[in-house]
């Protein structure tokens, strides 16, 4: 395991007290490289999202640790975790619960970039360039989100996580609320930045074919264990758990996939 | 106030269709003309007329004149300017206790999202007590302990305004917290007072301003009263209720005394009560989309291609639509001349993607169109049934059967699966009970559901989504519809669960006449389930494609290749290797 990038170690997390507690993550351990992308796959209720949260501290965990560059983020000070949370910026799914109808996108960035004063004028070449990352115009800047497409904004919202130059970016199902051709474009988007930034991400989708597109190697998860990982290759090709091959088998639409729809039909 | 006429000023002279842009209504600007005229009357008589409302004089207790409007009192006061001048202090008084309330109110509500978890649970639980409590009264007990006084009766009537505001501002803002710009500005690391300042006062702002007019008007209603039975404004102050107080000896003598502050009362609160409802109705989008601002589009044509074009005269299909039109009130057509057959036991694909006007064309064959949508054609038939005349709901629900988008709200929650799910065969079968239950237990267990009668006897809440899924099929069955219309069945569930949906809908064409027009965004799922596909694109069908055609690629038209291009698909399966 490298020590640069982010990991989770046996990390575990449960809600709940006493005998009416759920176990969402149990003992899940995930390394995502520096300059790597990682696609965790999991079916609803699997802990996918849990595990974002946990990642960045919403929820609390019980046991097990999170690491930054080979560094415990568990034990950090105020100053230090908020310097943490710089470092790794989380792209919501849903593009229209991400962005605040009443802050202009040049006030939204601003605010990344500054949380405590949030001046726009101060960081007009910072949001102008995000937003060129992005393909979006500058005076993009001085408008509201509503005037902006879901596909539109979910790259504000990728712009948004990518202004502070973070090392690592969690990306939480960001397609998964979008049409298949804005999402096609939203992926390509993601892959030119990958490219240029060297970014280090965790990509969390349902979609296994999304995850192909866009990851180096992939996590499956499923009610809270780690089924499976490695590289897209080896675990798409070969999958090692029952599990992997009947969510594998369950995509629809495959040109050649006689054999594997009537193994899916096994399933309940 | 000063909000609301700030707030006035700056609205737009044209419509703009921005959200959050105050929009004019009858009853907003009679409201602040109300307001305003009355405010600005009092405020000068409160200047210049003191002398007259105060100043002792000999003209006592005269009549209305020229000179005195209203007469005068037992002092020799003039009684139209006490009025004015009273009325000054009422709405100082009730714009300082509307002030102190929605400040307090506010701040109370929204703090209580930003602490930590049991301290919101405990003092949620005490606003909801305190609210629980009238406003009057409360503002009664405490305008009698505080004891009697200008400045105590704007504090009882602000404190006991205060519960209503904070249980408003928390719940807002409880919906507001739950949306991810807060969580993200959250772990961004913006201090509180900001989050609270840049992302929960702004996205409350209209109904908090509409809280504000009510506070305004229950306050001063309350502080009259409270003056008028002498636990508010005393002697030689004077409020208007402390001004219908004094007239109320003399009302039998001198009725005209109490016109003055009775009026004024009326006008005031009535005043704010309108901004209140403007306000209320100006934030809230469907009442301003009312009128249509274009002229019906009378000139559209009605399209008549597939009439020209050889048709098969008089398909047998069970379902038969021709130029299908959907249009908004102000006749903007959203699904322009649609025309498609389905036959028995064919599933019919419609794919495109949002906007495209799929859903419409579905719902327009069950008659569910969302209100302000109508439907024309010049054929619209399913198993006979025409539904552009007068159909019987039990006719309609004979002919087609609906499968939705999301299993988690297609079912009440508070009523048991058994009866839910046996409703068609009660109600329009005249089946008893029993007969339903064996029915729609056979179903259940044709579309494998383990155990029919523990299903039967659950909650929704006790179903997993693709077990309420398969649940909607059974009961879609029940009604041996001609037409099961599935819109978006598999896309609020997992790949697995989708994959089980999916294989029970083609059992259900391999195993009986009903037609089914399933409807997706998901290329993917409709080439692998649809005997024949139409894809859609702003109302328009684009392309109509053969299963087959679909699959292997064969498409002509640049958008449905684009979609075909967009999907993402597994390059690496197992055992197609590497």
């Amino acid at each position: 395991m490298t020590a640069e990038g982010l990991s989770v170690e046996e990390l575990t997390v449960r809600f709940g007290r006493g005998a009416r507690a759920t176990t969402a993550l149990d003992g899940v351990s995930v390394a995502v490289p520096a300059g790597h992308t990682v696609g965790l796959v999991g079916e609803s209720g699997s802990g996918k999202s849990t595990l974002a949260k946990a990642i960045l501290g919403i929820v609390p965990t019980e046991s097990g640790r999170v690491l930054l560059d080979g560094t415990d983020v568990s034990g950090l000070g105020r100053q230090e975790r908020r310097a943490f949370l710089r470092r790794v910026q989380l792209i919501p799914q849903d593009p229209y619960s991400s962005l605040n109808p009443r802050r202009t996108i040049g006030q939204t960035l601003a605010e990344a970039l500054d949380p405590a004063r949030a001046r726009v004028g101060r960081h007009t070449d910072a949001i102008h360039a995000a937003l060129e990352d992005v393909a979006l115009p500058a005076d993009a800047a001085h408008r509201y989100p509503h005037e902006f497409s879901g596909g539109q904004r979910q790259r504000i919202a990728i712009a948004r996580a990518l202004v502070t130059r973070p090392e690592v970016v969690i990306a939480d199902e960001i397609t998964s609320a979008l049409d298949v051709s804005v999402q096609a474009e939203v992926l390509s988007l993601l892959a030119r930045l990958r490219q240029e930034r060297d970014l280090t991400m965790l990509f969390i989708s349902h979609n296994l074919a999304v995850v192909e597109q866009v990851s180096d190697e992939v996590v499956v998860l499923h009610h809270g264990h780690v089924v499976e990982s490695g590289t897209v290759g080896d675990v798409f090709a070969d999958p090692a758990s029952d599990y992997t091959r009947s969510l594998l088998a369950a995509v629809p639409g495959r040109r050649d996939s006689p054999a594997s729809a009537k193994k899916g039909a096994a399933l309940r | 106030m000063a909000e609301l006429t700030q707030q006035a000023g700056t609205a737009p002279a044209t419509p703009v269709s921005r959200p959050g842009r105050l929009r004019w209504n009858a009853a907003l600007i009679a409201g602040t003309v109300l307001l305003v005229v009355t405010g600005v009357v009092v405020t000068i008589a409160a200047l210049t007329m003191l002398e007259s409302a105060e100043g002792l004089s000999p003209d006592i207790a005269q009549p209305a004149s020229a000179a005195h409007w209203l007469g005068t009192d037992d002092f020799g006061r003039d009684l139209f300017a006490r009025a004015l001048v009273g009325a000054q202090a009422s709405l100082l008084m009730a714009l300082a206790a509307t002030a102190i309330s929605m400040t307090a109110g506010v701040l109370i509500g929204t703090a209580i999202w930003t602490a930590p978890r049991r301290v919101r649970e405990f003092a949620l639980r005490i606003v909801e007590i305190t609210v629980s409590y009238p406003e009057l009264l409360v503002a009664v007990v405490l305008a009698a302990i505080l004891g009697a006084g200008r400045w105590q009766l704007v504090v009882a009537v602000a404190l006991a305004n205060i519960p209503a505001t904070a249980r408003l501002a928390a719940n807002l803002s409880g919906s507001i917290h739950q949306r991810d710009f807060v969580t993200t500005a959250r772990l961004t690391g913006v201090p509180r007072r900001a989050l609270i300042s840049r992302h929960l006062l702004p996205n409350m702002a209209e109904p908090l301003l509409i809280q504000v007019a009510a506070a305004f008007s229950t306050g001063l209603v309350a502080m009259s009263a409270l003056s008028f039975v002498g636990l508010g404004v005393q002697t030689p102050d004077y409020d208007l209720g402390r001004l219908l107080a004094d007239a109320l000896p003399a009302i039998y003598s001198r009725p005209i005394e109490v016109v003055g502050p009775t009026l004024l009362i009326l006008v005031l609160s009535i005043g704010a009560m309108l901004i209140g409802d403007g306000l209320a109705a100006a934030a809230d989008p469907r009442v301003n989309r009312t009128a249509p601002r274009t002229p019906p589009a009378t000139t559209e044509p009605r399209q008549r291609d597939s009439a020209d074009a050889p048709e098969p005269a008089e398909s047998s299909a069970p379902v038969q639509v021709r130029d299908l039109v959907v249009r908004r009130a102000d006749g903007t057509p959203l699904v322009h001349g649609v025309s498609f057959d389905i036959g028995r036991g064919e599933i019919l694909g419609v794919v495109g993607e949002s906007g495209s006007g799929k859903s419409l064309t579905a719902l327009s064959l069950s008659r569910l169109l969302p209100e302000g949508l109508t439907a024309e054609a010049s054929r619209l038939r399913v198993a006979g049934v025409d539904l552009l005349g007068r159909t019987t709901r039990r006719e309609l629900a004979d002919a087609v059967a609906m499968i939705y988008q999301d299993p988690g709200t297609t079912f009440n929650p508070a009523l048991r699966m058994g009866s839910q799910l046996t409703e068609v065969l009660r109600v329009h079968r005249g089946k008893s009970a029993r007969e339903a239950r064996e029915i729609i237990t056979g179903l259940l267990e044709d579309v494998h559901i383990v155990d029919p009668p523990r299903l039967l006897r659950s909650h929704p809440y006790e179903l997993s989504g693709g077990m309420r899924q398969r649940a909607m099929i059974a009961a879609a069955l029940a009604a041996e519809p001609s037409l099961l219309i599935a819109d978006e069945p598999t896309t609020a569930l997992d790949v697995t669960v989708a994959a089980g949906i999916l294989r029970e809908l083609e059992r259900i064409r391999d195993e009986t006449d009903t037609a089914t027009l399933f409807i997706s965004h998901d290329l993917g799922v409709v080439e692998e389930l649809c005997d024949r596909v139409l894809v859609m694109k702003d109302g328009v069908i684009v392309e109509e494609l053969s299963a087959e055609q679909l699959r292997s690629g064969e498409v002509t038209d640049p958008y449905t290749r684009m979609l075909l291009e967009s999907v993402p698909r597994l390059s690496t399966t197992p055992g197609a290797g590497a």
